[in-house]
């Protein structure tokens, strides 16, 4: 099996070299690039091989790119992002690839820049990921030694500068417009669009904003092909992917495996199953904001297509599991306490009604609710949903929930009739 | 008044920021760094050297969940209480850290010495629970492994 995006990467997560990453034919994909490939021909590569955004959306990554304006005609002034912001609770993949690989995402960022022909490229990174912002300042210093960063980048005229930019600290920015509210030293509130990023970003410049994983892909795809790629995937979507699970299993961990792998491989195979005594629930298949799905859905390929036809979202592939011994309502309460916490207060809806739903499910657990209760969190969920809110925050956090009351409305029910937790 | 060495540091972030305002979270940190938090008069000097007015500044720096508008104690614990965490232990842990520090999450200790706070995801939770003290990362804690860490903390 091959696992292209982690085969630096050791179970010591020490950082790979500029030396390590090239003997492992590194940076071939950027000379190949910069010597025989036109920025739009990198774009139709990258385009053919369906790679798909790996922060949540599932966004074609060639489309993307091509939505930037080129050319004679275009700004001169672009900018490329990439989103090390990585807070959804649950997710930890991207810090993988900056503390294990770190030149694959540089490599892969010098590509996407080339593609877009932008000359400044910026990592937004979370706080806590101290040893990444090591790994990474450590390896912008060894790309710019060799002339893989700077003026003229070995002799193709192409120009590139890539700085570190550390976040303070908060969900939104790892929303695509908060992140560039915040990149400019403002509060990290979403912008309205139209106008998209592509056109008008950063300062009012075209700007691709794109995730770690995503980025990482991409040198791999200019080495090999767009077939290879598509070829290492099970399913339509192209490519491999960094699955991750957390909670109470035996062996919580990341794992790169073929795009399309079941769930059940994944928990059972690789996580080392429930921790014994515990059984599942449920589970989150990417990420805190995504709907649950139950053990009858350990089967299906964890695809973008697949994972949407049952109901909930890929995300970021990374799992957060539910067994028998925890709590639902107590686990709903943690979501949306954090959910209405991280809410940047921009538009109403996100800010009254998360709040809302965050102390309604506390009473609930603390046996206070009333049926009626249910009703409200229930409305809550159609209200916040899709298009009634500035940005994607408060649909993403009534995804949980309005599957943890489809699936685990007993729970409810009896928390409200016995008045307390049935769990405790 | 900004010392000579913070006014270094945040020039320093200024020369490759393309406006004065982007450097502005930055500066909050450099402030952060040398006095420990952010207080009104450090605000509004920061302010006024930044050329923004001090609500527009300190409108910044309260969003930000890393910025300290309050006073905090010689070490700050965040210990995360996102939903992995919270699965595996998060409540008895804080309980934990009430009974050894006489605190609630949000307050300082008497003597100055432990800030406790309660952060959203450290982006360990392959490792939950976690917690970051100062700059390090602990995980897969347990009641005994958190009193051990707070010793090696005077």
């Amino acid at each position: 099996m091959e696992k292209p995006l982690t085969q630096n990467i050791g179970a010591d997560l020490k950082p790979a070299s500029l030396a390590d990453y090239e003997e492992s034919g590194g940076y071939k994909a950027m000379k190949k690039a910069l010597k025989e490939m036109t920025p739009e021909d990198v774009q139709k590569q990258v385009k053919d091989s369906n790679l798909r955004g790996r922060g949540g959306a599932g966004f074609s990554t060639g489309m993307k790119w091509g939505f930037v304006p080129m050319g004679e005609n275009a700004p001169k002034q672009k900018y490329l992002v990439a989103n090390a912001d990585e807070m959804e609770p649950g997710t930890f993949k991207d810090r993988y690839i900056m503390e294990g690989d770190p030149h694959e995402l540089l490599e892969g960022m010098i590509l996407a820049a080339y593609a877009i022909e932008a000359p400044t490229a910026y990592i937004f990174l979370r706080w806590a990921y101290k040893k990444s912002e090591e790994a990474l300042r450590n390896a912008i210093k060894e790309a710019h030694n060799k002339n893989y960063l700077g003026k003229n980048i070995l002799g193709s005229g192409f120009d590139l500068e890539l700085y570190v930019h550390v976040s303070a600290g908060r969900y939104m920015c790892g929303e695509e417009t908060g992140l560039l509210n915040s990149l400019e030293g403002k509060r990290a509130n979403p912008r309205a669009k139209p106008p998209f990023p592509q056109a008008c970003g950063l300062w009012g410049k075209p700007t691709i904003v794109q995730n770690v994983e995503t980025l990482a892909n991409v040198p791999h795809i200019i080495a090999h092909g767009a077939e290879w790629y598509k070829n290492l995937s099970k399913t339509d979507d192209g490519g491999t992917k960094l699955y991750g699970v957390s909670g109470r299993v035996k062996n919580p961990g990341m794992w790169e495996l073929p795009m399309g792998t079941s769930a059940r491989e994944i928990i059972y195979e690789h996580a080392g199953g429930m921790h014994d005594g515990l059984d599942l629930k449920g589970f989150l298949p990417g990420g805190a904001s995504t709907d649950f799905l139950t053990p009858d859905h350990l089967d299906i390929p964890l695809d973008f297509d697949s994972v949407t036809k049952a109901g909930s979202r890929m995300g970021t592939g990374t799992m957060i599991i539910l067994d028998d011994r925890t709590c639902p309502v107590a686990m709903m309460a943690n979501l949306e306490h954090f959910f209405a916490q991280e809410s940047c207060g921009w538009c109403t809806p996100c800010r009254e009604g998360l709040s809302w739903c965050a102390k309604i499910l506390k009473a609930i657990e603390a046996g206070q609710g009333q049926m009626e209760d249910l009703d409200i969190l229930k409305q809550h969920c159609e209200q916040l949903g899709p298009g009634n809110t500035f940005c994607a925050l408060a649909p993403g956090a009534v995804e949980p929930l309005q599957s943890a009351l489809k699936y685990f409305r007993e729970d409810f029910e009896r928390h409200i009739k016995e008045g307390k937790c049935p769990y405790k | 008044m900004l010392s000579e060495a913070e006014m270094r540091e945040i020039e320093e972030e200024l020369s490759h920021s393309p406006s004065k305002q982007a450097a502005c979270i930055e500066a909050l940190k450099v402030i952060q760094r040398n006095r420990g938090w952010v207080s009104d008069e450090s605000l509004a000097e920061l302010a006024e050297f930044m050329k923004m007015s001090p609500a527009e500044l300190d409108s910044v720096a309260t969003f930000y969940n890393l910025i300290f508008r309050r006073e905090v104690g010689r070490h700050v614990i965040l210990i995360c209480d996102s939903v992995s965490c919270w699965i595996t232990g998060y409540d008895n842990l804080v309980a934990h850290f009430k009974n050894k520090l006489g605190i609630e999450p949000g307050q300082t200790t008497s003597d100055g010495r432990f800030t406790l706070l309660t952060i959203p995801c450290l982006g360990v939770c392959e490792h939950a629970p976690a917690m970051v003290v100062d700059r390090q990362t602990f995980w897969e804690l347990t009641e005994d492994k958190i009193d051990k860490i707070l010793e090696d903390f005077k």
